[in-house]
């Protein structure tokens, strides 16, 4: 059986700095996995590989066994047309940290865009779709409510019923909670959790380390540009086996 | 020397005066509304990645914004036609502001452009749209929106423009002004209609403008 | 005698560099004639009592409504016609200087009002009066803000120096107009008037962004 993600000797630069220097990663379906490390460690790089908003030199990335972005014919490594990449976007979901609501449309609006754009739904479906997914994050009755109108944990939520909506096979969230008030961060965890106990795979990149403790399969510690250590969670946080990890862990708050 | 204000002789001639408004009012239509598509494909140029894209749309914009209108509007219609481009006047006018307000319009534009989060195209991008999908949808929209009031400002002085349709005998308001002026040595009482009726229609014009921008404001 | 472009250029190069020195004193005059009354203008829009604030707005809000051609055509018939006999020179600059004051008059206003008012309260807090917060705290912050917007004016003003060709004013476009009538060469001709000014239009642009620049407080 194809994993659902299969990163391998993954490179990236930017200009002459190489943030990924050879990052390898297996997923199977229905795995959520915590991304922690530092801020340049290249954790949101690699996310933004798999769903090509960033370019990659190196290295590969499948999705069920789809290669993403590039594919190498007769030797050569050649970048898919445009047309493909977009119609790969849509096999992940992403949550940003700035949510990135579109600010002239509603909830609903937002949500039922890709719907209708890329999945080439009627209005009518897409409405029914959009409406189901809005519940699911807890925010029906602020279907049309505008983003300016709405909390910061309200529009990361609508943000991720945006995401889901499209149905993905694979979740990816950046820091989305990086950018919320704390007595906010919740409402969105537990949204996470929801999604993660339906069986969502997800790839989560976070600062949260209890959130990560208790919502992941596996936790990343990435360190500049590398994989520094992966395992369980109780492992990795309770047990760190390497020191870079342990420093880590000892600066963020986790107890 | 005594000058005694008598208007009637004007007023028996303000409907020549409306109806050259009417057509100043139309040129300034047809020209702005071909000015901000040019304006529109224009700014993308101008921030594109691709230097096949941005030289040339730079060089228009820096060519066009430092002429003077006067000499593009005498230059479309006298020396053109040595090139094999006949237009009539109203013609080679509507084409030449409309080109003339592309570039101011495409700053505008650009400015609108570049003040959008990146985020917003990304988040596009995330949820498998195409770039022209993208663009379409969110950006175009956000642009219009964000950039209304230099917009309004910008339409109201390219109307203002339209009185150089003067300068080739084009019958717009400031023609027919002028005209009424020689024809009846009403120097004063003509240029004050005049420009009661101008600064009328600007007000009238930026009225509508912020009309728009309050209909179009998304709640917040 | 069929001479080529360039030969026509170089047997009518005193007339054009006179209607050049006219168009640049047209734009000089009505630059700092308009510019001073426009500070004027500016300082009552922030400053005046009620009714002269109001006489202002009115002024600037029709000038402003007004095309500049309109402004022009008009100083010309009208001055002449009410007896004070400037011809056609005095007339077009007076109009544009009139025009340009509106402008900056706006645009000094603009920059005042968006110092914030806490400028104003620090310096009395310490102790300064109005002449001297006006001289160190707020003249300043305004100059540069209003700067850019300044040189923008300006070169706005080099344009419209053009329009006085409409009245007679022997500036470079009707001495242009004029060789045309005489060699038949339109493209070549306004091609060369259209580059003169565009030379001297990006002159200035240029020479706004160096200024902008040299003052711009580091930050």
């Amino acid at each position: 059986m194809t994993n659902l993600l299969e990163i391998r000797d993954l490179h990236k630069r930017y200009g002459t700095v190489e943030v990924l220097k050879g990052v390898d990663c297996s997923m199977r379906q229905g795995e959520v996995i915590s991304i922690i490390g530092s801020s340049g460690s290249g954790k949101t790089t690699m996310l933004r590989c798999i769903n090509m908003l960033e370019e990659f030199q190196g290295g590969t990335i499948a999705i069920d066994g789809q290669e993403i972005g590039y594919e190498t014919a007769g030797g050569a490594r050649r970048r898919k047309p445009e047309r493909e990449i977009a119609r790969q976007r849509a096999l992940t979901g992403m949550a940003f940290q700035q949510f990135n609501l579109f600010p002239h449309m509603t909830a609903a609006a937002n949500v039922m865009l890709g719907l209708v754009k890329v999945k080439k739904m009627s209005r009518d479906e897409a409405r029914v779709l959009a409406e189901k997914w809005l519940d699911r994050v807890g925010l029906l009755s602020r279907k049309d409510h505008y983003p300016g109108q709405l909390s910061g944990g309200q529009q990361q939520r609508v943000a991720i019923a945006r995401a889901i909506a499209m149905n993905p096979k694979l979740m990816l969230f950046d820091e989305v909670t990086s950018a919320l008030d704390p007595e906010l961060v919740n409402e969105v965890l537990q949204v996470i959790k929801g999604l993660a106990e339906d069986g969502m795979s997800m790839l989560i990149v976070t600062h949260e380390m209890r959130f990560a403790y208790e919502v992941s399969s596996r936790v990343i510690f990435m360190n500049q540009g590398r994989i520094g250590e992966e395992g369980h969670p109780r492992e990795m946080f309770l047990k760190p086996r390497t020191e870079r990890l342990a420093e880590f862990l000892k600066t963020s708050t986790f107890n | 020397m005594t000058y005694s204000l008598n208007f009637a002789a004007v007023w028996r001639s303000f409907d020549l005066l409306l109806e050259g408004l009417a057509l100043s009012l139309g040129l300034a239509f047809v020209a702005i509304l071909a000015g901000c598509v040019i304006g529109l494909i224009t700014a993308f140029g101008l921030i594109s990645r691709r230097a096949l894209l941005r030289k040339p749309a730079g060089l228009y914009v820096t060519v066009i914004r430092n002429t003077p209108i006067l000499v593009l509007v005498l230059f479309s219609y006298f020396a053109l036609p040595e090139l094999g481009v006949r237009l009539g006047k109203i013609e080679s006018f509507v084409a030449t502001l409309a080109i003339y307000s592309g570039a101011y319009l495409a700053e505008v534009f650009r400015g609108g452009l570049i003040a959008i989060p990146p985020g917003q195209r990304e988040a596009g991008l995330a949820i498998g749209l195409t770039e022209m999908q993208i663009r379409t949808s969110i950006i175009i929209p956000l642009v219009l929106r964000s950039v209304l009031p230099s917009l309004g400002s910008t339409m109201i002085s390219l109307f203002k423009d339209t009185s150089l349709a003067a300068a080739i005998a084009v019958p717009e308001l400031t023609f027919e002004a002028r005209k009424i002026n020689v024809e009846t040595f009403r120097v004063i009482e003509t240029w004050i209609v005049a420009s009661c009726l101008y600064v009328a229609t600007c007000s009238l014009l930026a009225a509508l403008m912020r009309a728009a921008e309050r209909r179009l404001a998304v709640p917040r | 005698m069929d001479f080529s472009f360039l030969d026509q250029l170089w047997l009518a190069r005193i007339p054009l560099l006179k209607g050049l020195g006219v168009s640049v004193s047209i734009s000089l005059l009505s630059i700092v004639v308009g510019t001073v009354l426009g500070v004027f203008v500016g300082l009552a829009l922030v400053y005046g009592f009620r009714p002269v604030k109001w006489i202002v707005r009115g002024y600037t809000d029709f000038i402003r409504g007004t095309p500049v051609l309109v402004l022009v055509l008009a100083s010309y018939y009208v001055l002449s016609t009410i007896g004070i006999d400037l011809g056609p020179f005095q007339a077009g600059v007076l109009a544009l200087a009139v025009f340009c004051s509106s402008h900056v008059g706006e645009l000094v206003r603009g920059a005042l009002q968006s110092i914030p008012k806490g400028q104003t309260e620090a310096a009395k807090a310490i102790g300064l009066t109005f002449a001297q917060t006006f001289t160190y705290v707020l003249g300043p912050q305004a100059l540069r803000q209003a700067l850019p917007a300044w040189v923008n004016t300006a070169a706005e003003m080099v344009k419209a120096s053009t329009l006085l060709s409409i009245i007679g004013v022997s500036e470079l476009l009707l001495r242009t107009q004029e060789l045309i009538s005489r060699t038949f060469m339109s493209l070549e001709f306004y091609f060369f008037a259209g580059f003169l000014y565009f030379v001297i239009n990006y002159g200035i642009e240029r020479f706004g962004r160096y200024v902008e620049r040299k003052t711009a407080v580091p930050s």
